[in-house]
């Protein structure tokens, strides 16, 4: 168990680096000369020689690479060319936000997903499998920029149900300040007693939550009812429903247990996907995580910022990657007696 | 004896399980239809044929499980005298594992390869009833009984041989102390050496146990070896039945003599 | 299960004649797919003559019919220049579709020489590619197709390249897995024996077995490019106006979105629309092509 960790993290590592090249050869390909425009537009050629040597862009790229490699590991991410602070402290300042926003909507799919997925795969064929299935199917085809607007529309314009934008109420901070702890406003409502501040966050964390859900629902509901249906006709399961056990435990437990090896896949995989849906959402309902940072970089052309981003949210995925597969090994165990 | 004994009588006569004019269909195709058949108390009965003859669906007709693979089943199958095919779902499932067990052809996957075997032995035991120490306990005498540590229970499938596996599955059915057992081609995917060791615990079981066994095979020197009774099955109809010794020695079917042909013998043996 | 032993065909035949057409029948999700895939493309081809107001599409303004609501004259209403949305929906029918096939088309040129590579040679040829595969899977694809079309000037050709770039890895990881299998197979082994060339095995026996998995990935694939693409375009890097691609135009009428919902509803519904049929494709070819999944209990 232990080698197969190790080796699970030694290919992570691997990866990042890999990642962080990339990212480097991105960055390269900005057309123009960052020396020139760091210069100004009236600089002399002289003066633009002396920033591209101020810069160290005169130097071989190999060794541009080692020390843009280095800098990363030290915490230097470049600065912001927007808000002139280190990228790096840009994005932990943004990141609970998006990640508590992802959070919930992950737990939101598993919670409708599973369950639909195995009523799907207990009727195959039926009218309920059919309307699941196309539910689903429409969740995955989505656009969510477009969701989002209507929903907004619908639910907080038309309807007035649920607040538009914001993590939470302003006006509450005068009556309920948020003491800030851990970053994640639901967290720190609740860790603070503070409840009328949780209603709120939970109020405004619905709609966002609901617009990155649709995706991952609509995928792990086909995947369970594709993973269910194919071990359905598996001899374990003759032999479990032989022994005595009802439909719902067969499905649920036996088939469900043998679906949470792809299942959890899945879910390091719309992790992953869904952190970058929020780059399209988080705009819309003012939600101040890595989304309006990476909108605000892009609009801005903030291309530190722009890599910055990128490069974390690749780490963000590598290491979710990283938790799922270990998780799974101490789940199921064909995997880590391969 | 020449014709096919009364399954109804027999059953009468030992209690057990008795079958009377079953058919198992597919739509409109018909592939099995049995007129009597029946499995008395501490008996070993052998359903020979080949593939495709009908066996398997037996089985899961028996178990109430023709349904699942799409089948329809229509006739009589009484245990002790009940009628199991008016049973309601609820009541078929409390009978299932408890009252008739069933072991299949191909151990290694008969165990859901993400639980240790024996955490499904015990779930099986709690689901019929037994408290969760008591659970325990009979599962690890249980194994005891078919010859393996108790400490294999904690043994995911792909840990134990196909042999160990199989005793595995006996072993469940023993803890289970059910009254009937539905061998489905047990030893077919097991070595010869294994296969002997595996007919020798199912005839203890039915020395100690008294329990009865339906034991399926298209491998006539195996079911000559075990069975008490034979039935010949070809086509979804039981072509003969009777005692081991006279179907086996003295066939009066066509069929039985060609399938006797078709084994193996070493010379100067039967 | 009934154990009788059978021996599964290494890939599904592809069902011809009667079998394909039963194939369709029972199969609804393929038929709907494959209708609404129909539909769009026949939308695509014959916009001009469809569409009331074509010159709308292209850099006609309006200023007088700014901003109207759906009428009987203007179906989906006018957007803030006055153009008729109706007729740039349907215009915007040659935009996403088109640059998803050349997308694709970029990823298998790319993708299948290299997956063929991987799988059939092996060695260090076939870890240097999966590893580069893995680095390039590691990031979410939308991300990395952002990074390039930021970096990049915003066009459609900026988006097409980055997405591309993106996509390929799926496609080497793919056929390198079919070529694998394939290349390990006892007949395989028994042609190089006999001296046949690499690239006649490659031919007459890799490519045949991919084709199937190859066409079901491209079109469940289609549905996903033209998301990515539209959310490129929607956040400003992809097309410009007066370009009539949907994410643009949902991106435009987000400003005017309140009152005038129109501007954003349809272009988007045009996606929606677009990426679920696809989708439905996609999956119906998938239940057809493959032999174990059934509708059936």
């Amino acid at each position: 168990m232990l080698v197969f960790v190790a080796r699970r993290i030694a290919l992570a590592v691997v990866v990042v680096v890999g990642v962080i090249v990339v990212t480097f050869a991105v960055a390269h390909l900005v057309p123009g000369d960052p020396a020139a425009t760091w210069a100004g537009p009236h600089a002399s050629a002289a003066q633009i020689a002396r920033a591209r040597r101020f810069l160290g862009l005169d130097r071989p790229l190999v060794v541009q690479l080692f020390s843009y490699l280095a800098g990363i590991s030290r915490g230097n991410w470049g600065v912001s060319i927007h808000t002139h602070r280190p990228v790096l402290s840009d994005l932990l300042t943004a990141a609970p936000a998006s990640l508590e926003l992802v959070i919930s909507a992950l737990l939101l799919a598993v919670v409708t997903g599973i369950p639909l997925g195995l009523i799907s795969a207990r009727r195959p064929g039926r009218p309920a499998d059919q309307l699941i299935r196309a539910g689903s199917i429409l969740g995955v085809s989505m656009p969510i920029f477009w969701m989002a607007l209507i929903l907004q529309l619908i639910f907080s314009q038309r309807l007035k149900l649920l607040p538009a934008a914001g993590e939470y109420s302003p006006g509450l901070l005068f009556s309920h300040p948020l003491v800030k702890r851990t970053g994640f406003p639901v967290l720190d409502s609740v860790l603070g007693g503070n409840w009328a501040m949780l209603g709120s966050t939970l109020d405004h964390l619905i709609l966002p939550a609901v617009v990155v859900a649709a995706y991952p629902a609509g995928l792990i509901a086909r995947m369970v009812r594709a993973q269910v249906l194919d071990t359905i006709g598996d001899t374990h399961i003759l032999n479990a429903r032989a022994l005595g056990f009802g439909e719902r435990q067969i499905f649920a437990g036996f088939a469900m247990k043998l679906a949470w090896t792809p299942v959890s896949a899945a879910l390091a995989l719309v992790f992953g996907y869904s952190l970058v849906n929020t780059f399209l959402v988080e705009s819309i309902f003012d939600w101040p995580g890595l989304g309006s940072y990476a909108a605000v970089s892009i609009a801005t052309l903030d291309t530190p910022a722009i890599l910055g981003v990128t490069l974390f949210v690749a780490a963000a995925y590598v290491t979710a990657n990283l938790v799922v597969d270990l998780v799974q090994a101490a789940i199921d165990p064909r995997i880590r007696l391969r | 004896m020449t014709g096919p004994e009364p399954a109804v009588q027999a059953a009468e006569r030992t209690g057990r399980l008795a079958i009377a004019d079953l058919t198992v269909s597919f739509g409109s195709g018909r592939v099995v239809s049995i007129a009597e058949l029946g499995l008395g108390h501490a008996e070993i009965l052998g359903l020979a044929g080949e593939s495709g003859s009908g066996k398997s669906m037996t089985t899961l007709a028996i178990l109430g499980l023709a349904h699942t693979v799409g089948a329809t089943v229509a006739g009589s199958i009484t245990l002790d005298g009940q009628e199991l095919t008016v049973l309601s779902a609820e009541d078929l499932r409390r009978i299932r594992g408890r009252r008739i067990a069933a072991i299949f052809q191909s151990p290694s996957t008969a165990f859901s390869p993400v639980y240790r075997v024996g955490a499904v032995m015990t779930k099986a035991l709690r689901l019929h009833g037994a408290a969760r120490s008591e659970a325990a306990d009979r599962a690890a005498q249980a194994m005891r009984q078919v010859l393996l540590s108790p400490d294999l229970m904690r043994r995911y499938p792909s840990q134990l041989s196909g042999g160990q596996l199989q005793r595995v599955a006996i072993a469940l059915a023993v803890a289970l102390r059910a009254e009937v057992l539905l061998a489905d081609e047990p030893t077919s995917a097991l070595d010869v050496t294994v296969q002997a060791e595996v007919l020798d615990l199912l005839r203890e079981l039915r020395e100690t146990s008294g329990m009865s066994i339906l034991f399926i095979s298209h491998d006539l020197a195996v079911v000559a070896e075990l069975c008490d009774r034979v039935a010949v099955m070809r086509h979804g109809l039981i072509v003969e039945q009777g005692p081991a010794g006279q179907v086996l020695s003295a066939p009066a079917s066509p069929y039985t003599a060609e399938l006797l042909d078709a084994v193996p013998k070493l010379a100067g043996r039967p | 299960m009934i154990e009788s032993p059978t021996i599964t065909p290494p890939q599904a035949a592809v069902p011809r004649g009667r079998a394909l057409r039963q194939g369709l029948l029972a199969n609804p999700l393929l038929t709907v797919g494959g209708a609404l895939v129909l539909l769009i493309v026949l939308v695509a081809i014959f916009a001009p003559l469809i569409a009331p107001f074509p010159g709308d599409a292209g850099t006609a303004t309006h200023p007088f019919q700014v901003l109207k609501p759906p009428s009987a004259q203007h179906l989906f209403g006018t957007d803030q220049v006055g153009r008729d949305i109706f007729s740039r929906v349907l215009y915007g029918a040659r935009v996403s579709p088109v640059i998803a096939v050349i997308v694709l088309a970029i990823a298998c040129a790319i993708g299948i020489p290299l997956g063929m590579a991987a799988g059939f040679l092996g060695g260090w040829v076939d870890e240097l590619i999966m590893r580069v595969t893995d680095i390039f899977l590691a990031f979410p694809p939308l991300l990395l197709a952002l990074a390039l079309a930021a970096v990049l000037p915003a066009s459609l050709t900026s988006v097409t390249i980055a997405i591309a770039a993106v996509w390929w890895p799926w496609y080497a990881r793919l056929v390198r897995g079919q070529a694998a299998s394939v290349a390990g197979r006892p007949y395989v082994e028994a042609c190089r024996a006999l001296g046949v060339s690499r690239l006649r095995i490659i031919f007459r026996h890799i490519l045949p077995n991919s084709a199937t998995p190859l066409l079901v990935q491209i079109s469940l694939d289609v549905g996903g490019v033209i998301l990515t693409a539209s959310a490129l375009s929607f956040l400003g890097l992809g097309a410009q106006d007066p370009v009539p691609d949907w994410g643009l135009m949902v991106a435009e009428g987000q400003s005017y979105f309140t009152p005038d919902w129109w501007l954003v509803t349809y272009p988007g519904l045009a996606i929606l629309l677009t990426a679920f049929a696809f989708n439905l494709l996609g999956d119906g070819l998938r239940d057809l092509f493959d032999p174990k999944r059934s509708f059936l209990p």
